[in-house]
């Protein structure tokens, strides 16, 4: 039986690109459902992307790019999907590479990390982002025990394991990336990366610049600090977005 | 390195020049702290205030008011900690309480934060799935329309 898989796209603010990428995914991957999740932008982001055929989940206001994936992730838990993918609604992620993310995901990955590092043709980015990317990349690997290019990527394929792990309450709500990695190696599930292509961002602003960096790279590493002693959230129902209803 | 005996001498010895608060300072200590409890009983009154959140500030009063009026506790006090003088002591007293509360504000804010993004995220999928349902709803309902305007020609 063929598995059934979900594109999550975060989008805040991306009227006037998001059709297109829902558009062109639905091209390259005509048996992957699109769900845009909304992150209460003031435009025409959610009229966009459902009249472009994807389904959309709304936020009613901003909670950060970590909660709309969240949110995706919950609705593909209760939707039932197998498998998941991701990428972001600016068009720097190529829909090309939805099927190299997929074949990693039925080769057997857990979580198919799409690099942009990895062919060494990356876009080009701000002295303060490669620094941290360098980073936190070394990070990753030390802790994965594998090489890990590109820990910030936000173009994913994600298993029904690695999707069960992600659908709890102390999902970061702003940046998930190093510390979700090593949070899905913790559970013993296999993150692989895949070489892909990344543009140059078509419009809008980056959730990484100015002095966002800069917290950035602290919250990052209070959390992976932490991580070994650190307690579950006090909501105390383990998932209590994806699962209560 | 400092022995525990030394430490305790230094801890419990005087110094030469603590001198008891001036009338006037513990005038303005007991004041301050009195308008403050006031004002919160006030906020509370006016509902625009819960209780949770006042007893800190009406603590912190009574804590500052008792040191002003116990002068050989709030002496004692002063030798304890090392402080140069006793108004000092009080006054540090008093920003002490004052970071507990902002603490304990951090705390709550992180709290309803969690809150308050787990209900607007259950909402958000609630509402598509509503939406979906309504989708379906309509797409059922559709073709049984055709179908009982041609019973009804029937039987016309």
């Amino acid at each position: 039986m063929p598995r059934s898989t979900v594109l999550v796209i975060p989008a805040y603010r991306e009227s006037g690109r998001v059709g297109d990428v829902v558009r062109a995914a639905r091209r390259c991957q005509p048996d992957v459902d699109v769900l845009v999740v909304d992150d209460g932008s003031p435009d025409a982001t959610s009229l966009e992307a459902q009249a472009a055929g994807a389904r959309v989940v709304r936020h009613p206001f901003n909670l950060g790019y970590g909660a709309a994936l969240h949110s995706g992730y919950c609705a593909a838990l209760r939707s039932g999907y197998d498998q998941v993918l991701q990428m972001d609604a600016d068009g720097q992620h190529d829909p090309e590479m939805l099927g190299p993310l997929l074949r990693a995901l039925d080769d057997g990955a857990d979580i198919a990390l799409g690099s942009r590092y990895l062919d060494g043709r990356a876009p080009r980015s701000s002295l303060a982002r490669r620094v941290g990317t360098r980073l936190f990349a070394w990070i990753a690997s030390r802790w994965l025990g594998a090489r890990i290019t590109d820990p910030t990527s936000g173009f994913q394929g994600l298993s029904r394991r690695a999707l069960d792990s992600v659908v709890n309450d102390s999902f970061p709500e702003d940046y998930p990336d190093t510390d979700v990695l090593v949070q899905h190696h913790r559970r013993g599930l296999e993150v692989r990366e895949v070489p892909v292509v990344m543009h140059e961002r078509i419009g809008g602003v980056s959730m990484h610049r100015g002095a966002r960096i800069a917290y950035y790279g602290y919250k990052m590493l209070v959390t992976l600090l932490l991580m070994p002693v650190r307690r579950p959230t006090p909501l105390r129902v383990a998932d209590s977005v994806a699962r209560a209803s | 390195m400092i022995s525990c005996s030394t430490a305790l001498g230094l801890l419990l010895s005087s110094p030469a020049d603590l001198t008891p608060m001036h009338q006037r300072q513990r005038i303005v200590a007991i004041a301050g702290a009195a308008l403050v409890a006031l004002f919160v009983f006030e906020l509370v009154r006016r509902r625009k205030l819960r209780e949770e959140y006042s007893w800190v500030w009406v603590a912190t009063a009574v804590v500052v008011s008792v040191l002003a009026l116990n002068q050989p506790l709030l002496l004692d006090l002063t030798r304890w900690i090392g402080a140069a003088s006793s108004a000092s002591t009080l006054f540090f007293g008093a920003i002490v309480f004052l970071i507990g509360l902002c603490i304990q504000f951090s705390i709550r804010l992180s709290r309803l934060t969690l809150r308050q993004r787990t209900l607007a995220q259950r909402m958000a999928l609630l509402e598509e799935e509503v939406r979906e349902l309504r989708r379906q709803g309509r797409r059922e309902r559709a073709p049984a329309e055709p179908r009982r305007r041609a019973e009804q020609d029937e039987v016309a």
